[in-house]
């Protein structure tokens, strides 16, 4: 059975050379979920926005493949890499507040996709959603649908789009941190329906994260990103028993804990970011010699 | 509760009154024949310079008086209302679709179609703009139509600037991306996602931009090169106006006075109508 996604040998630089994406290889399982970590800026995103080809056009992959459920991305046409991606995967966002059309109702938003991209009959696409509604525990679907976003609180809009990943029953979706913009109380929900959702469908999820305790809950593999390279990979359970990498240490080191909060904060320690540093750019050197 | 108060002010007296005065001047211009008291070309050498009618001297049927060739004033002021309203909409709806849709292209797209549109339109704004009308008039030829094209041709940067801004700023939204992810083309998505959240900008320009031809019309009749003399607009009643002010101060001051609540309005009402579109400010 071919992976679902299968990255390999990723790089991508700025329209100024820096690299963004340092040969990053990734392979999910049909049905796993991947967490993605990292600080702000080591390209977890970037990684997400690749695979689902909306990279900013300032960004260009420079070496690489990218298949999806065994279909190489790089050899399809425009056109029909499009409609491939549009079938199998979705997003869930970031900022639930900007990922709704302001001026279409919610209803319209939802279904249109099922209607154009997928090519059912409204009927369908209006009961796939309403069941996609009651799935992720909105209970009056007919105001929902009617409303515009801005008439819903954050949490429901979050609610919104994460049944609208789900209904077209994609193979692979793509969560951008998608509890960053919420209050913590509705964080834990909006967590707990993404994996309920998450297994019932058996989709897998590359879910990208700076919070490892987002991590711990609901990903069975996680790879660590810094400075757009992958420097630990492992199973989620061994990664928080025994890390390997000194950047994963530090990093948990670094996460905040309930019982003592200000005594677990510690900065990542120098000599880390020190020895991550002559990581990288060895690795650079090696990808300048290689690529001239 | 709360959103209902919210749009019953954002309606308010504004509204009200803006449109109310730009539907009174849009029925006199459309049954101008039946409802002006007078013909606005008759001259009447003995009836001259007749005073409004609270005045000393005012005639019955000649509200506003007379000019000095002894023309009905308020009858002018209807049939001028005509011309203005029809370069007021041809003019602002040539301007919005061309300088819309160059807008969206250029706001959307970016990249070259962005470049040679916004150059473009830095070059055309670096003309001035009732020079550059007065002189297409001149190259067109007077009458109605080149009135309406000399008014589109300078206008239409007016409605890409501000629609570039705006489909720029939109087409960086999530929900944009979304769209791509999702296998939408980009020109179904520039109509259907991003032209519906800039339409309530286009439809305040479209009105602030009607105003704006009712002045340059204005204008343009007030130096003569608007349409035939005989017609009576109001930069051409306020020319003649402006020659007998010490004799007959009402035919430079109802011009004015129609022409400014109706400028007035026109921005108004655009701006009311704004609030009435957008569904987030609603």
């Amino acid at each position: 059975m071919s992976a679902c996604l299968d990255i390999t040998n990723l790089s991508a630089v700025l329209a100024n050379g820096q690299r963004v994406l340092r040969s990053v290889s990734l392979s999910l399982q049909p049905g796993e979920v991947r967490a993605l970590v990292g600080e702000s800026g080591a390209g977890k995103t970037m990684i997400g926005k690749a695979v689902l080809g909306v990279l900013p056009s300032s960004v260009r992959i420079v070496e690489g493949n990218m298949s999806l459920e065994g279909e190489d991305l790089g050899r399809l046409q425009p056109r029909a890499r499009r409609t491939l991606i549009g079938a199998r995967t979705a997003l869930i966002p970031q900022d639930p507040l900007t990922a709704l059309n302001p001026s279409r109702r919610i209803g319209p938003q939802m279904t249109d996709r099922l209607v154009r991209i997928l090519g059912w009959n409204g009927d369908k696409a209006d009961k796939r959603v309403r069941q996609l509604l009651d799935e992720v525990q909105i209970r009056d679907p007919d105001r929902v649908l009617k409303s515009y976003p801005h008439e819903l609180s954050g949490g429901m809009r979050q609610r919104v789009l994460i049944a609208a990943a789900f209904a077209a029953e994609p193979r692979l979706i793509v969560a951008d941190e998608p509890t960053t913009a919420l209050d913590v109380t509705v964080q834990k929900q909006i967590l707990r329906l993404i994996a309920d959702l998450q297994r019932e469908h058996g989709t897998a999820i590359l879910f990208v994260t700076h919070d490892l305790g987002v991590v711990a809950k609901i990903s069975q593999k996680v790879s660590v990103l810094y400075a757009g390279k992958v420097v630990e990979e492992a199973d989620t359970a061994r990664l928080f028993e025994a890390p390997l990498h000194p950047y994963t240490r530090a990093l948990m080191a670094a996460t905040p804990r309930y019982t003592d909060p200000f005594a677990s904060l510690k900065p990542v320690d120098e000599t880390v970011l020190a020895g991550l540093a002559a990581e990288i750019a060895a690795a650079d050197q090696t990808w300048r010699h290689l690529h001239g | 509760m709360d959103e209902a108060r919210i749009v019953r002010r954002g309606l308010g007296p504004r509204l009200w009154l803006a449109g109310g005065w730009l539907l009174l001047v849009l029925l006199a211009a459309i049954f101008a024949p039946l409802v002006a008291p007078q013909d606005p070309l008759a001259q009447d050498l003995m009836l001259e310079r007749l005073p409004p009618f609270w005045l000393d001297g005012a005639e019955p049927g000649y509200w506003l008086g007379t000019d000095s060739l002894g023309r009905d004033l308020l009858s002018r002021l209807i049939f001028g209302g005509r011309i203005a309203f029809i370069v007021a909409f041809a003019a602002a709806i040539a301007a919005c679709l061309v300088g819309s849709t160059l807008g969206l292209i250029a706001g959307y797209f970016g990249g070259w179609a962005d470049r040679i549109i916004s150059r473009i339109v830095d070059i055309w704004m670096a003309f001035p703009p009732v020079l550059f009308a007065i002189l297409l008039v001149a190259v067109l030829g007077t009458g109605l139509s080149s009135v309406i094209l000399a008014i589109a041709i300078i206008d239409w940067t007016r409605f890409c600037r501000v629609i570039r801004a705006e489909a720029m700023g939109q087409a960086r939204m999530d929900y944009v991306e979304n769209a791509r992810i999702a296998g939408y083309g980009r020109i179904g998505i520039m109509l259907r996602e991003v032209l519906p959240n800039v339409l309530p900008s286009i439809v305040a320009l479209l009105s602030l931009e009607m105003g704006i031809a009712v002045i340059v019309e204005a204008i343009l009749s007030f130096v003569n090169l608007s349409i035939s003399t005989d017609d009576p607009t109001w930069g051409g009643i306020i020319a003649e106006g402006r020659l007998s002010i010490h004799q007959a101060w009402w035919v430079l001051v109802f011009p004015l006075v129609t022409l400014i609540l109706t400028v007035l309005s026109f921005s108004q009402f655009g701006e009311a109508l704004k609030t009435r579109f957008d569904p987030v400010l609603r």
